[in-house]
């Protein structure tokens, strides 16, 4: 347990994170690389093709991790920025700030991929579907925390008001999905029928399980990145980061 | 020991003239300000004519969307005026005496929340009927609007106290005050409309009217200490 503090109040030093997660980075993009690429080679080609959707399915190989990982994100960005909240850990808002944009992005290409794949199967690009609209609802609670984000001049208020946000939007994503169910159950038109995943066949759903896993790591990969990024920004003016160019 | 119980004493009474205090003062502000405080209403009967201008004047199409529009335009002029809650107590420096104040602060920012429903949801509560004429609402559904709006709006201000405590220091705070809070609203929005709709179609909306009294509820106890806590974070800008 004691050394597990350590490790924690040593992860509170921007300078030690960007050293040790340097050695992670290989590692990450290794797996993120052969799992996505199996994953996708797999699903694109050798997965049977479904016998209602035909070939129009396979974007579920892209969507669901995307859909996966929105949600996931959110619950990232939020215990960071609680982190940040109760510690007033730098490292937890600089990984918060990061986890924003890439949230928003993820939620985006769900919903966009979503709409692509709604064409060929429902015949329209948008339905008030009630995960569509909780996803919809998503992508307003990432944007609305990267505005607050933006709006503040000090960066310590600005992490700790938009941490703030980012646990109220926590309490209310279940309400808001929920109700969104309620609402959808009781304007529910009748011609609309998902697939949902557990009666996908194993063939189909083995590429998708490496899809997902490769999704994570991705999301880890990238959420590192950007985190760096964010530490030689903030840390620009300090030795350590002026001995790394030199 | 009669010092420390005479101290005690005091400081319970103390905490209950802090709540009165506060909400006596933005009462009276509000009141001393009448052309503000008949802002909102003025938004909500204006809007309320713009949609038969643009869907058009039948009511048969009218009374189908009346109980949505009314709630969409309750919601809109709700977080039109909610942005003023901490503002103008920020500019003349009265926010800084509270937030130093020895008393708890999410009663004092409750005091402000409930002077604030008071004079705005209020309001639209009682002028809804109104609206709901003119958008020409089925009579079986204006008891269940009016209960639903008081509900609703009460739950709307104390939500919108999160978004406004945030965005206190920020100079046009307004419109991001609009985006952090309308996702926040949208499950009151859902079950506001949807008990009107169920009472204009003869089923019972107690069970709908019930979820809102429970959100309500749930932003009762929670959302003062947010807005407390955004209030303490916010200020420093």
């Amino acid at each position: 347990m004691a050394s597990f503090y350590q490790w924690f109040h040593r992860m509170g030093s921007p300078r030690w994170f960007y050293e040790k997660s340097g050695r992670w980075l290989p590692w990450l993009a290794a797996a993120a690389f052969l799992l996505i690429g199996t994953g996708l080679i797999w699903g694109l080609v050798f997965a049977p093709e479904d016998a209602r959707q035909g070939n129009s399915f396979r974007i579920i190989y892209i969507h669901v991790p995307a859909a996966f990982l929105a949600l996931a994100g959110y619950y990232v960005m939020a215990v960071a920025g609680a982190i940040g909240l109760i510690w007033k850990m730098k490292l937890a808002d600089m990984v918060m700030k990061s986890a924003a944009p890439l949230g928003a992005a993820l939620t985006f290409v769900a919903l966009f991929t979503g709409a692509v794949w709604g064409k060929p199967t429902w015949g329209t690009y948008w339905v008030w579907d009630a995960r569509i609209t909780s996803m919809l609802v998503l992508l307003f609670l990432y944007l609305g925390v990267m505005a607050l984000q933006h709006a503040y001049n000090s960066l310590d208020t600005a992490a700790r008001a938009s941490a703030l946000l980012a646990l109220v939007g926590t309490v209310n994503i279940p309400i808001i999905y929920k109700s969104v169910d309620w609402w959808y159950t009781l304007h529910q038109p009748a011609t609309i029928k998902l697939t949902g995943a557990p009666s996908m066949h194993p063939d189909m759903f083995r590429p998708l399980l490496l899809m997902i896993l490769g999704f994570y790591a991705f999301y880890a990969l990238v959420l590192i990145l950007n985190t760096r990024a964010e530490i030689l920004h903030r840390e620009r003016r300090t030795g350590w980061v002026q001995s790394l160019s030199e | 020991m009669p010092s420390t119980a005479n101290r005690t004493n005091r400081s319970a009474a103390g905490q209950g003239t802090g709540f009165g205090a506060i909400l006596i003062r933005d009462l009276l502000i509000a009141f001393r300000h009448r052309g503000e405080m008949a802002n909102p209403l003025i938004f909500f009967v204006m809007v309320g004519t713009l949609i038969p201008l643009a869907v058009g004047p039948d009511p048969d199409r009218l009374s189908q969307l009346a109980a949505g529009i009314i709630w969409v335009m309750a919601l809109l002029a709700s977080l039109l005026s909610i942005d003023g809650l901490f503002h103008s107590d920020f500019e003349d420096g009265s926010l800084e005496q509270l937030l130093v104040c020895p008393k708890p602060l999410w009663l004092l920012v409750l005091a402000k929340i409930l002077a604030h429903w008071l004079v705005t949801g209020l309001p639209l509560t009682l002028f809804s009927p109104v609206l709901g004429l003119m958008l020409s609402l089925p009579a079986k559904g204006y008891g269940t609007l009016v209960l639903g709006l008081a509900l609703g709006t009460a739950a709307l201000s104390l939500i919108g106290a999160i978004g406004a405590a945030l965005t206190v220091a920020i100079r046009k705070g307004g419109l991001l005050l609009s985006l952090i809070v309308m996702p926040l609203y949208m499950p009151v929005l859902i079950f506001g409309a949807s008990s009107v709709q169920q009472a204009v179609q003869g089923v019972s909306a107690s069970g709908t009217l019930a979820i809102l009294g429970a959100l309500l509820a749930f932003s009762l106890l929670l959302a003062p200490f947010a807005s407390a806590g955004a209030l303490k974070v916010g200020f420093n800008g």
